[in-house]
């Protein structure tokens, strides 16, 4: 058991991998194993990385790891993608674009199914950002797929987050308006080749002028060419920026405290959840409960408020 | 505990016909499985170290040149240099008979060519995966 | 199309003829399934009438052979004046074993030949490159040098038969090596005749053997037009491809509509540069699947042809051989099944016939053996014979277009040239043929519709005869191709010896020729001719060029 945390401490891929699996099951393993490794986290810087889909974002993972790596530092990637709600699979494709990481032992690649958790994060990528930041990673780099709810969620684990637009997608910029727009510590408009990207630009700018008037901090806007490798370097330096203004504002700890607190009430709620319904006791009365909604003999309130007070009792 | 099948299919080599690799990957995602797609050109090393990262109970190899005794063979080898005994591999394609005995002897458990059920690669895996 | 008044009393009468026959009968008779459709899921009524194309103009949309819009075929005697040429894709091996089975093809009645490379050629890299590990002569003949190229064609007038060659990202160094061997041979290159396929843009849709990035991939397509038209005339610089994207899973719509499109972006590129339409468009050709279903696939090349001729005219095209879509068939390899094998000669020969009824110039039949191996030559023979036998015992070739004025036909040929604009409009707001590639939308369209006919076949809603019905558990006796051991051996050594005996400052000079000359705008052909008569093998030079382009690397669709 010992040996479990030891190795991912010492960085080796194998147990890393494995002891992810196990948190993914939300194994009695894993927890065991991740109170050990806790002490030895919180060194890995953590960026978040969030988009529509088609943004290049993988490529921009890709080329951002490439210079990180440059500069000797070595990378995990978290790549996360929807889980099917009817079959409970997913397709995890995000490797597509980086494959020439596979080799590179100071990269850790990990694609991860949503599985069914509400946030749209998985549930479990509180655990592999430890692991990955005990396994001695420096930075961490986490994708998100599509619009909603895991974008606004990113900022609960990311140190930074970027926002990743294109050019000549109008709706990108009104995805914005409808709720991310503050979330974003940079924006990127990639594809920056592509006709629209001062328009793209300046309308942004518009909008953050907006909202970040009583701010002191206006949040940057980049362009990149991930596939040209244009603006990698730039993008890299406003990152290390951003670190810099969190660190000086104090806001780095609390970052780090909302990100923790995310995590307990996760914990939590998985545990909780799985008591109610995977324990035999419990799952049973669930399910009579839930006849009884059906058939109108009880509320759902009320029959919450029976489970509830079984537990608090 | 929430436990699932992860499985990676992966290309190997040069051939680029992926509609196999594809169908079988979205067939094994509606089993509810996790599959874990590399895309094209892929080596032995690069599906061995994905392996590892993604730490998969199955490895699907797709190749249709027919190059399989060679370029399957790369990857079950390696495995077994690296340790990874407990990973499922099977592979698809045009393999002709005689090579399907060969292949099963190198370690690729599963061989399914054209005209094989989806179905039947969910029940193979099933059945064999080693947990 | 037809007279008002008749059409009006012929709709009178078949709502009767519905209630009183159709309806009727049904209900003591149902029908076997309760919705018939194609295989691109198209419904499909139990008779079609004059009402069903009675919206259509005879001249504009149907007309005579020959004459505008070609729908009924590019010439006006078709089959009567001559038959198309048969013409085997074939190769595998060394290209010594690959030129014995020309010669066998030839022998046997073949009237043009068919280059298969195997896929270190296809991606441009010589047979002792780390990548070509194990794949030597696997799906094609290895092609490094000129050398192997003289080879290949040893003993075969080329100055008589044609040849095609399936070569798409290093296309101009490969044509280049038969440019070569022609000059070394002492014919003239206005005197040979064939085909490069050089379709990058269905490489990165289905086929994905892809080597540089689409701008400097399209630069160097239209560098062989030019070339072509004013150097190698008899040569089609392209075969716009609608096979693979067929073959990765799309349906015959989408086959159709995908290669027209891309089709067009090429005619679009070349203009572009300043070449003029005229010049160049008679030099197209197309390449079409056949498929099992039998009149879908007939009306796909008739709506390729209505489709073709209306949009080079709108890009400005006035000589009518620039309108013509003239194209090559294979029948479908997907369709054929590894059980029973031996009842894939009934599968090609639908689909042969159905590729001669659309007026096809020129045909490769699929051998009985392919889903399992390479074919053998008894299989491939076979596979000719079925030609054969279409055009010289069925009769079908009598008459030009004998399906002309099917009310089904015409009725689904002119469906497909509407779905066809469908997807043109669709691409349109993409931003284009390039931009939906890097979108992956014909990717994603491609891989839906694979999947959907996989779950039609495993849940039975389609017959794969022998795979989900009439199955038989029999070991399978058909005789599997076996390759000369030694020829990887023996191409290798060919290849050490020639770079030690080629005048290698001469060589390396054209390739640093070819790096600058690639970095400007000036037609490459020329240079890379130079490049290939000095012996630089095709993975130098592709090298060279890599270095310059960059490598594509495809978008993440799954």
């Amino acid at each position: 058991m010992n040996e479990f945390a030891a190795k991912v401490l010492e960085g080796d891929p194998r147990s890393i991998a494995k002891l992810i699996t196990q948190a993914e099951n939300t194994s009695p393993l894993a927890a065991s194993q991740m109170k050990k490794i806790h002490p030895y986290t919180g060194k890995a810087y953590v960026i978040g990385i969030t988009g529509v889909m088609g943004s290049g974002k993988s490529t921009l993972i890709y080329e951002m790891t490439k210079e990180y790596r440059r500069q000797g530092l070595k990378v995990g990637i978290i790549a996360i993608d929807p889980t099917s709600p009817f079959s409970g699979g997913a397709l995890l494709g995000d490797r597509i674009r980086m494959t020439e990481l596979a080799t590179d032992n100071g990269v850790f690649i990990r694609s991860m199914g949503t599985r069914g958790m509400l946030g749209g994060l998985a549930s479990a990528v509180y655990d592999v950002v430890e692991i990955l930041d005990a396994s001695g990673k420096d930075i961490i780099l986490v994708e998100t797929v599509g619009v909603g709810q895991a974008e606004v969620d990113i900022i609960k684990i990311a140190d930074t987050t970027l926002v990743v637009l294109i050019p000549g997608l109008g709706d990108s910029i009104q995805t914005i308006k409808a709720g991310i727009m503050e979330i974003a510590d940079i924006y990127i408009v990639n594809k920056a080749d592509r006709s629209g990207v001062e328009q793209a630009v300046a309308e942004l700018e518009s909008l953050i002028d907006i909202t970040c008037i009583d701010k002191d901090r206006k949040t940057p806007v980049l362009t990149t060419i991930a596939k040209q490798k244009k603006g990698i370097i730039e993008l890299v330096k406003e990152i290390e920026n951003h670190k810099n203004y969190l660190k000086k504002t104090k806001m780095f700890e609390l970052k780090r405290r909302k990100r923790y607190e995310a995590e307990l009430v996760e914990i939590i709620r998985k545990r909780l959840m799985n008591f109610i319904f995977d324990e035999s006791t419990f799952k049973g009365k669930v399910e009579s409960l839930i006849d009884k909604i059906s058939k109108k003999e009880v509320d759902p309130y009320s029959a919450a408020e029976e489970i509830l007070g079984k537990i608090l009792k | 505990m929430d436990q699932k099948i992860r499985v990676l299919v992966a290309k190997p080599g040069l051939d680029g016909h992926d509609r196999g690799a594809k169908i079988v990957a979205r067939a094994l995602r509606d089993a509810g499985m996790e599959v874990v797609y590399t895309g094209l050109h892929q080596t032995a090393e690069m599906i061995v170290e994905t392996a590892i990262q993604e730490d998969v109970n199955v490895i699907g190899l797709s190749l249709l040149s027919g190059a399989h005794m060679t370029l399957f063979i790369d990857v079950t080898k390696l495995l077994k240099e690296k340790g990874l005994d407990d990973v499922l591999v099977i592979g698809g394609g045009i393999i002709p008979e005689e090579d399907v005995s060969k292949l099963k002897k190198a370690g690729v458990s599963g061989v399914f060519g054209p005209g094989t059920h989806c179905d039947d690669i969910v029940e193979f895996i099933r059945k064999n995966v080693k947990k | 199309m037809f007279d008002k008044n008749k059409m009006i009393n012929i709709k009178k009468k078949k709502d009767e003829w519905s209630k009183e026959c159709y309806l009727k009968h049904i209900k003591n008779h149902p029908e076997r399934k309760k919705k018939f459709n194609n295989l691109s899921s198209i419904d499909i009524k139990s008779v079609y009438d004059p009402d069903d194309i009675s919206h259509l103009d005879f001249y504009d949309h149907i007309g005579f052979p020959g004459d505008y819009p070609f729908l009924r075929g590019i010439h006006p005697t078709m089959y009567r004046g001559r038959l198309w040429t048969m013409r085997q894709f074939s190769g595998f091996g060394s290209a010594e074993e690959t030129n014995k089975r020309y010669k066998y093809l030839l022998k046997h009645g073949e009237t043009g030949l068919s280059v298969a490379f195997d896929y270190p050629t296809l991606y441009g890299y010589d047979t002792d490159h780390t990548l070509s590990r194990g794949e030597f002569g696997k799906c094609g003949v290895a092609i490094s040098s000129l050398n192997d190229m003289e080879i290949l064609f040893n003993g075969i007038p080329i100055d008589e038969v044609t040849t095609s060659m399936t070569i798409n990202g290093p296309a101009a160094i490969v044509w280049a090596f038969y440019i070569a061997n022609a000059e070394n041979r002492g014919i003239s290159i206005k005197r040979i005749g064939g085909t490069i396929q050089n379709d990058i843009l269905k490489e990165y849709i289905a086929q994905k053997s892809f080597i540089f990035p689409p701008e400097p991939s399209m630069r160097l397509i239209v560098d062989t037009f030019e070339y072509g038209y004013k150097e190698v005339p008899r040569w089609n610089t392209i075969s716009i491809s609608g096979y693979h994207i067929r073959e990765a899973g799309s349906t015959a719509i989408q086959e159709l509509a995908f290669t027209l499109g891309d089709g067009v972006e090429y005619v679009k590129w070349a203009i572009k540069r300043g070449l003029k339409i005229d010049d160049f468009a008679p030099r197209l050709s197309f390449f079409f699947n056949a498929h099992n279903d039998f009149f879908e696939e007939i009306a796909k090349y008739r709506a390729a042809r209505r489709i073709w001729a209306q949009e080079m005219k709108k890009l400005g095209a006035k000589k009518d051989r620039s309108l013509y879509m003239r194209f090559h068939t294979q029948t479908a390899g997907c369709s054929l099944t590894a059980q029973q094998p031996e009842i894939n000669i009934a599968r090609v020969t639908m689909q042969a016939l159905s590729a001669v009824l659309g007026g096809t110039q020129s045909l490769h039949t699929n051998s009985m053996d392919e889903a399992l191996a390479l074919p053998s030559a008894k299989a491939a023979r076979i596979a000719l014979r079925t030609q054969q036998i279409i055009a010289e015992e069925s009769g079908v070739t009598n008459t030009v277009d004998p399906l002309g004025g099917s009310y089904y036909i015409e009725w689904l040929t002119d469906k497909m040239v509407e779905e066809t604009y469908k997807y043109f409009d669709k691409v349109e707001k993409l931003g284009g043929v390039i931009p939906a590639i890097e979108k992956g939308f014909f990717q994603r369209e491609i891989a839906e519709s694979a999947y959907r006919y996989q779950k039609e076949i495993d849940s039975k809603d389609r017959i794969m005869v022998g795979v989900n019905k009439y199955q038989m558990d029999e070991p399978i006796e058909i005789p599997i191709l076996k390759m000369d051991e030694k020829g990887e051996e023996r191409q290798i050594n060919r290849l050490k010896k020639l770079r030690k005996n080629r005048n290698n400052s001469k060589f390396e000079r054209n390739l640093s020729n070819l790096r600058s000359a690639a970095k400007g705008d000036k037609n490459l052909m020329p240079i890379i001719l130079e490049c290939v008569h000095s012996y630089a093998t095709l993975g130098e030079t592709c090298d060279v060029l890599r270095e310059v382009f960059g490598e594509y690397k495809e978008p993440a669709i799954y």
